[in-house]
């Protein structure tokens, strides 16, 4: 008997919690590190893009207004979900890295890690970056910190998985909605992540992934006037500093592209991630005064 | 009992019995104690049986610890130490997302053994005290590796074994606020239930297996108070915790005097709860009721004493009077049960005696028509109003669904009476004015102040008193602070 033919998968975006095909009914080849085929992605369009600010945007309310303990629960119901697909992801991501399997099998495993570690950090974050005030005078004085709002990721170019994972878990984690830009290159592992993301109880929108030329997508996302950040982190010094100068209209939050395809992302993450995207609210009340009573014991 | 005030209600109808099924929970006839990863029988081969508060039908019977079975419970979690407190924080961490997992997913059955042991009802253990405890292990998980971030300085160490002493009143939550912070922090754990609800303790053991926690890292002693204070004494537990009366309190603080062991307290309480004129009345009744009768008054936070402006004094005790009618006493399985049994036979024998004892002193007692059930530990709401601070009931703690009523004319007045105990655990602040709840709150010396709510809880909010109740605190952030050497 002859070997059995495989089905292979067509490779969609996800967008709005849907698996939609570029509105521009465009693909692009996607080879492993050797050139040999493994899909045709979609091109993403400007229109795309801006399709995807609509329903991060719709997203945020819910979101952001969901309780910080929710969002832990569902960002670790990620993790659940990819432990049990760990093998084709790390098959995705040998393909797409070039890797053996056991290094494949190394990044997927701290791409799951992470989730755990930034669900930890959902109800935390306010109590380490927020806190009160000791004003002087009569006031009570409380400053938490509240997510900016929409926020384009540009994932890094050669960490498909583990650096995709690093830089869209912190963004959600504090109640941001995302439009990621997943690796030009090897957008795969990015792309099949939204059948995880859309079996996780994460709402339709949160997490918006889009496949294409990076300058392509970053440009109008980067313009919009509707989305309040944006992480660099896949754009090289030419196009994130273009990316900076058009963000700089309604001054987006900015998160300059670091060294990421040296970076380490294995290490254990800090808090700059998830603080870049962070608005500090103080509020003030006055506290009355009541005289001396009380007892002092 | 006294009849009901004129102003009651007329029932508008009956409750069809709403009995939540006991098949959901497999009590085994007996439990040894949870060492090293096993159940043994205790050295000496002593069990005591543990009974259902609300019919006082033997539930099942468990190993009574000795000074032997506490000094292994001891080494076995100093062995596990080593390598528990090696493990990385985010290893660490996977195991209580587990623990935090299983207890969700367990999370009837170990609601209705709770009940079945506590006697309190379904309502609220499936409510209140299950999705708390899960959500107590999740936060803490989640600080596992992040200590670095916790405001102790770099890598912060564990202190070692803990000991830990819990109460009845919320078992498996008390193990939850305990075994949490403890293990996430890296060190491991004897813990003793209490001596009349050890079930769910056993349980949690069990969870612990199917979580392939390491052996050895939580030890489940059952027994009596003598293995609790076997316990806080023993010389190679660094940490001990207790939560319970402020008696057994002194007590271990006398213990671990010149000792290097790290103490943390959370005793009673004679929480007052402080009405002012513009309070929303109904919002406030509600908020009386929950403050006192939730869990038959059996928290050490509750609002026993209810501080009330004295010119909406008549108005307010009218309408909570009318809500006390509505209170359905009886099957805590019932889903319908606002008010379920007392834990034991010696806490009713204590609340009874304390109420009398208010009525001696000519305080006013007061109870909705309510019919108590043949069997099991009953005790019905009763107000008691007239009460002046030298009252008895206005004085001790309780621990029972008893509310004593007090009047205030000014808020410095009601600061001051606030203030007039022994006690600091908890207050609740009724208005509408925010610069008033603030200004109070500046002058209460209570631990937890809830404005216009009350006994509200959640693992990122510390807990834990002033004065004689207790010292250290649970929960949140400062949580931390108790399970490590800083």
């Amino acid at each position: 008997m002859s070997e059995r033919l495989s089905v292979l998968k067509t490779y969609k975006l996800y967008v709005g919690g849907k698996f939609p095909r570029s509105e521009s009914g465009r693909v692009y080849e996607v080879t492993d590190a050797k050139g040999k085929w493994l899909a045709n992605a979609p091109l993403s369009s400007r229109k795309d893009a801006r399709d995807a600010v609509v329903a991060a945007r719709k997203a945020f309310g819910g979101w952001s207004g969901a309780t910080a303990y929710n969002r832990g629960q569902i960002l670790y119901r990620i993790a659940e979900m990819l432990e049990g697909r760990r093998d084709q992801y790390v098959a995705e991501v040998a393909d797409a890295e070039g890797l053996s399997k056991s290094k494949a099998a190394a990044q997927v495993d701290a791409a799951i890690d992470r989730w755990v570690w930034y669900a930890g950090w959902t109800d935390k974050i306010a109590q380490v970056v927020g806190g009160g005030n000791p004003v002087a005078g009569p006031f009570f004085n409380l400053s938490s910190p509240e997510p900016t709002g929409v926020v384009a990721v540009l994932a890094p170019q050669k960490s498909s998985f583990l650096g995709l994972v690093s830089v869209v878990a912190p963004v959600i984690a504090t109640g941001n909605t995302a439009v990621v830009v997943a690796s030009e290159k090897s957008p795969l592992p990015a792309l099949s992540l939204g059948e995880v993301l859309a079996t996780s109880d994460l709402p339709g929108g949160v997490v918006n992934v889009l496949s294409g030329r990076t300058a392509e997508i970053a440009a109008p996302l980067a313009a919009h006037q509707d989305v309040n950040a944006i992480d660099l982190a896949g754009a090289d010094e030419e196009l994130a500093k273009e990316l900076e100068i058009a963000a700089a209209d309604n001054l987006k939050r900015v998160l300059r592209p670091q060294p990421v395809d040296n970076a380490d992302w294995s290490a254990t993450p800090g808090t700059d991630r998830m603080t870049a995207f962070l608005e500090t609210k103080t509020v003030w009340h006055p506290t009355g005064a009541l005289g001396a009573s009380g007892s002092s014991y | 009992m006294a009849p009901t005030p004129s102003s009651a209600p007329a029932p508008a109808f009956d409750y069809a019995p709403a009995p939540e099924s006991r098949a959901v929970v497999d009590i085994a006839p007996s439990y040894g104690l949870f060492i090293d990863g096993e159940f043994t029988d205790a050295a000496d081969g002593k069990v005591f049986k543990t009974v259902s508060p609300s019919t006082e039908e033997v539930l099942s019977e468990v190993a009574e610890a000795g000074e032997a079975d506490v000094d292994r419970a001891v080494k076995a979690a100093r062995r596990a130490f080593e390598k528990w407190s090696a493990l990385p924080g985010a290893e660490r961490a996977k195991y209580l997302f587990r623990i935090a997992r299983i207890i969700q997913e367990r999370s009837r059955e170990l609601a209705v053994l709770e009940t079945l042991d506590n006697g309190k009802p379904i309502r609220e253990t499936r409510d209140a005290d299950l999705p708390l405890v899960a959500a107590h292990f999740f936060y803490y998980a989640g600080w596992a590796d992040k200590l670095d971030h916790a405001g102790y300085g770099a890598n912060p160490r564990p202190l070692g074994v803990a000991g830990q002493v819990i109460p009845w009143n919320f078992p498996l939550l008390m193990l939850a606020w305990k075994i949490a912070p403890a293990l996430a922090t890296g060190n491991t754990v004897v813990l003793k239930p209490a001596e009349t609800t050890p079930l769910s303790a056993l349980f949690f053991a069990d969870i612990c297996r199917q979580a392939g926690l390491p052996k050895g890292v939580v030890n489940i002693i059952t027994g009596d108070g003598r293995a609790g204070a076997a316990l806080t004494a023993h010389p190679d537990v660094n940490k001990v915790a207790f939560t319970g009366s402020t008696a057994v309190g002194k007590q271990i603080a006398r213990t671990v005097a010149g000792t290097r062991k790290k103490l943390t307290l959370e005793l009673g309480g004679k929480g007052a709860n402080i009405v002012f004129d513009d309070a929303p009345i109904d919002q406030a009744v509600e908020g009386i009721v929950n403050g006192i009768f939730f869990n038959q008054g059996q928290v050490c936070c509750a609002g026993s004493r209810l501080l009330v402006q004295e010119s909406i004094h008549d108005e307010l005790l009218d309408s909570l009077k009318r809500r006390l009618t509505t209170l359905r006493l009886g099957d805590p399985l019932d889903k319908n049960t606002d008010i379920g049994a007392i834990n034991s036979a010696e806490q009713l024998a204590r609340i009874t005696a304390l109420a009398d004892q208010g009525e001696a002193e000519g305080a006013e007692r007061w109870s909705p028509a309510c019919e108590l059930p043949s069997s099991g530990y009953w005790f019905a709401p009763t107000l008691f109003t007239n009460v002046t601070q030298a009252h008895t009931v206005a004085r001790d703690e309780i621990f029972g669904p008893v509310l004593s009523v007090l009047t205030f004319r000014t808020p410095d007045e009601a600061v001051a009476k606030a203030n007039n105990t022994p006690y600091g655990l908890s207050a609740g602040i009724w208005t509408e004015k925010g610069s008033r709840i603030l200004a109070v709150a500046n002058k209460l010396r209570a631990g937890v102040i809830w404005s216009n709510t009350f006994n509200k809880f959640d693992p990122t909010s510390p807990f834990g008193g002033y004065k004689e109740s207790g010292f250290g605190r649970e929960g949140g952030r400062h949580g931390l602070e108790a399970y490590l050497d800083v």
